[in-house]
């Protein structure tokens, strides 16, 4: 949640920021806008598995396991690049 | 009206369902005749979708057992095993279960759903870490909400993927519990058992499997999925249920790893719950005794299985990817999916209608399962109305065929013609079958 202090133009060059996206775009709707605070969820039109989906190929992408619980409070990609900041430390 | 809120699209979708037919969650059955039929809707209906693979519900001997434990030791137990007690059956239903899987330990739980609730979400606790299938049964996604482990998903029948999230465990202490189903019970796919057998040896993870759908089905003598593997001894847990081959209510675990009995004074769907009445316990053993020796039963439930998928695969559905006792006819499509589940009905054959979210990829699946007890015939009924429904639906593209002539013929003529075909076995049928 500290990353929310964070100015979001140091997100945007931020590796894990960009790899999200990358592995985010096979899987969100057409004309999806993609920002820090997009709302994954909502403004993606992803569903459930949609998300599972996107989660497997962020984690190839990243090498890391991504637990189940590590994600139940994320709600946007900044939310999303601060869980992901956490676990790669953890690991 | 305010706590009801939060349930508004569930709302949305089961007044869809109501709005064009009838609802799966409402459906009563008016009489049930025997585990392949019932009337429903003052209709005679042929039961396609009740897990009752053995055709078991309806045994003598499993019926004269249970009015026998009714007689002599009452309805119910009024309480759980830790708090009340245990009657005789329950310690011999549990011995004879283990005999059966040829395992050290067994415990018995209250349903099947309880049962993975009770093993999985105690086995793995704090610091632990499960590893679960993405395509698991809801018991296994609510076990793993139970549990205090790290939950982590791997790729559904990917071995490969369970490799390389062992892998990035293998440096950390804790257990790791990786959970499994013999048979997915949407699809009807199996596990390939040996490869992830292979993975969790090398990773010195502990195997669950589920073997709900295959208890009684798979296995010369019905064992399930690690029988047929031959990998009995490779596997640490198995869970498992009553409530489909066996005919009955009830679940298990069963186990070789040494001291399994203290997880009944740690395993809180065990310890806070009733147990199993006594005529159930005393069906389930009746039942249990049959499975070793139901080889006839088997091979007819699997000849079954086969002639459905065959049948609807030759009709051009897209289907689950194997043959197995579920047959699932996967479907992009809401409406004609809706309407597919509610033509059969009409026409007089019961399936499952199962929704996105709770169905692997997004499909909308009209699920069958079959029985033993089901006859060629009605096998075939259920293949020739799936065809004809799904023809007018525009689910299938060609008409159906019984053979690669008849096929022939049809190249050309506009589909639905008002021509007849008088020779083709689908127009029969199909008179036969109007609702
Ligand atoms: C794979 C699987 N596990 C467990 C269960 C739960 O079994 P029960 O009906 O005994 O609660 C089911 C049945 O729904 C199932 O399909």
């Amino acid at each position: 949640m500290s990353a929310t202090q964070q100015a979001p133009d140091s997100i945007l060059s931020d590796p894990i920021y960009k790899e999200i996206l990358e592995q985010l775009r096979p899987h969100a709707g057409a004309d999806s806008v993609f920002a820090p605070d997009t709302v994954i969820t909502e403004d993606l039109g992803m569903d459930s598995l949609a998300i599972m989906d996107f989660l497997f190929d962020l984690e190839d992408a990243l090498d890391l396991n991504i637990p189940e619980h590590r994600t139940a409070e994320v709600r946007t990609i900044r939310d999303l690049v601060a869980a992901i900041v956490l676990l790669q430390k953890e690991s | 009206m305010a706590i009801f809120d939060k349930f508004q699209s569930l709302t949305e979708s089961h007044d869809f369902l109501k709005s064009v037919g009838q609802s799966p969650s409402e459906l009563q059955f008016d009489e049930i005749l025997s585990p392949t039929e019932a009337i429903l809707n003052g209709r005679r209906t042929i039961l396609l979708g009740t897990n009752n693979y053995l055709g078991m519900t309806f045994d003598d001997a499993c019926i004269e057992k249970g009015i026998s434990a009714l007689q002599e030791q009452g309805t119910g137990t009024t309480g759980s095993r830790i708090a009340n007690g245990s009657y005789d059956g329950h310690k011999a239903l549990e011995n004879e279960i283990a005999e059966f899987y040829g395992m050290k330990n067994a415990m018995l739980f209250s349903t099947g759903y309880m049962a993975n609730l009770g093993a999985i979400g105690t086995l793995a606790g704090r610091g632990d870490y499960l590893l679960i299938d993405a395509d698991s049964h809801a018991s296994i996604h609510d076990a793993c909400k139970l549990s205090d482990a790290e939950v982590i998903r791997f790729r559904h029948n990917d071995p490969v993927n369970l490799a390389r999230k062992l892998e990035r465990l293998a440096d950390k202490p804790g257990e790791k519990l990786v959970v499994i189903e013999s048979i997915y019970s949407m699809l009807g796919d199996t596990s390939p058992l040996k490869e992830m057998i292979a993975v969790k040896k090398k990773y010195g993870a502990y195997l669950l499997i589920d073997e709900a759908h295959s208890l009684g089905v798979m296995g010369a003598t019905g064992r399930g999925l690690c029988e047929l593997a031959g990998v009995e001894d490779d596997v640490d847990f198995v869970t498992g249920t009553f409530s489909k081959s066996i005919g009955t209510i009830g679940g298990f675990l069963v186990s070789n790893v040494p001291g399994l009995d203290i997880v009944r004074l740690a395993s809180r769907p065990y310890m806070f719950t009733a147990s199993l009445p006594p005529s159930v316990v005393a069906t389930a053993r009746e039942a249990l005794s049959h499975v070793p020796g139901a080889t006839v039963l088997r091979a007819k439930l699997w000849d079954n299985a086969t002639q459905l998928y065959a049948g609807l695969k030759t009709a051009g559905f897209d289907l689950g990817p194997e043959v197995s006792p579920i047959v699932a006819i996967r479907m992009q499509d809401a409406e004609k999916a809706v309407a597919l589940w509610n033509g059969l009905l009409e026409a007089g054959v019961y399936t499952n209608l199962a929704l996105p979210p709770a169905t692997p990829s997004g499909w909308f699946l009209l699920r069958s399962s079959i029985s033993a007890a089901h006859s060629s015939q009605q096998i075939a009924l259920a293949v020739e109305l799936c065809t004809r429904i799904g023809r007018e639906l525009g689910l299938i593209s060609c008409p159906a065929q019984s053979s690669a002539k008849v096929e022939m013929m049809n190249v050309g003529s506009p589909r639905k013609s008002s021509k007849p075909e008088a020779e083709s076995v689908s127009k029969k049928d199909d008179a036969a079958a109007q609702a």
